[in-house]
């Protein structure tokens, strides 16, 4: 047998994991619920002039990229534990993962 | 009339059955009775072809692991009290040939266990005059759960990987390569990482966690991959920065 090169999928896997677990809902509650709400205000400008400054750039793409990562190997893991393996399946979820990608990186180079 | 139970014991003798099927027995009900007694009791008294194995009775040897009511289990560690009023379902282990009745052929486990190489390779070899390889209690704590194991390979048969790829190295094989992987006395990890760190390692895992809930010594296979996949990450990367220098 030899050393597998599983950790180029695995690692992004494991860092989008991360990202999913802590930094994913303080997201989507400040952004989806308590702005909505009017509980706490953001200044667009200072929003802006983060999403142009090219660290912001990496983090904001971070957290889009390596989620969107993680949900696709974690759903085609699970499809394969329910005896779904196909190329298919695999297609859809990688498919997707690369689509958000894509937009995200497409997005942040535009702005 | 004392009272009684059920057992539904999957019987397959190669010699006279084309194919396994169920039979019952009605044995005493005893609150302090595991399955173990109730299939000693069948032996002893009720049908002396039934065959399994077991030695020690009390959760140490690891080799009574049966299929108890869709739930791999030790039979002496499975209280007849906890299916009192219903039918005991006893089959051999998933995952696994059968060898004769509730007897399960083990080769397959045996050839991974002994490839990943459980046992100390010492960095360096130095003579018996030289006394010990010392550790402290803090370099043993590091892996201690992982030496509980006892090989009853539960955990093979709730893996539903092993299940989909009989290749796959396995729970108990790869919680065992950690923990000598984690010994301070060890340098086998390189040795050790074709086997561990191949397809059929630990990436065929997709973390389920079974084997850890099924492990009747609560070692925790689940998080000794988890941290393996780590590990063996951070060596992947160093191979790809400095090709050849971490052998």
């Amino acid at each position: 047998m030899a050393k597998s090169n599983k950790p180029i999928l695995w690692l992004p896997f494991a860092g989008g994991g991360l990202v999913a677990a802590l930094i994913t809902p303080v997201l989507i509650l400040i952004t989806g619920i308590l702005v909505p709400l009017g509980v706490i205000h953001l200044n667009y400008e200072t929003i802006a002039a983060f999403a142009h400054h090219p660290i912001g750039k990496l983090i904001l793409f971070g957290a889009v990229a390596l989620p969107a990562w993680h949900a696709a190997h974690r759903l085609r893991m699970t499809a394969h534990d329910l005896g779904l393996g196909g190329g298919g399946v695999k297609a859809a979820c990688y498919g997707t993962a690369w689509l958000v990608i894509l937009v995200a990186a497409g997005a942040l180079i535009a702005t | 009339m004392s009272e009684t139970i059920t057992l539904e014991v999957l019987r397959y003798r190669p010699e006279t059955d084309s194919e396994p099927h169920f039979q019952r027995y009605t044995v005493p009900y005893r609150d302090d009775w595991v399955v173990l007694d109730a299939l000693n009791h069948i032996k002893d008294n009720l049908d002396a072809t039934l065959s399994y194995r077991w030695s020690c009775h009390m959760a140490v040897c690891g080799s009574c692991g049966m299929t108890i009511n869709n739930e791999p289990k030790l039979s002496c560690h499975t209280f007849l009290r906890d299916y009192r009023g219903g039918v005991i379902r006893v089959e051999p282990l998933d995952h696994f040939p059968i060898e004769r009745d509730l007897v399960i052929v083990m080769d397959s486990f045996m050839e991974k266990l002994s490839g990943v190489k459980p046992w100390l390779i010492p960095k360096q070899e130095k003579p018996l005059s030289d006394g010990e390889y010392l550790q402290s209690p803090a370099e043993l704590n590091v892996f201690h759960q992982y030496t509980q194991c006892i090989n009853c390979v539960l955990c093979y048969a709730a893996c539903p990987q092993v299940g989909l790829n009989e290749d796959f190295v396995g729970p108990a094989a790869l919680a065992l390569a950690h923990r000598y992987n984690l010994d301070s006395r060890d340098g086998g990890k390189g040795a050790r990482a074709d086997v561990v760190a191949s397809n059929e390692g630990i990436w065929e895992c997709t973390f389920v966690g079974a084997c850890s809930q099924v492990c009747p010594k609560q070692v925790d296979p689940a998080a000794a991959i988890q941290q393996t996949k780590i590990s063996a990450s951070v060596d992947w990367l160093k191979d790809l920065l400095t090709p050849g220098a971490h052998r």
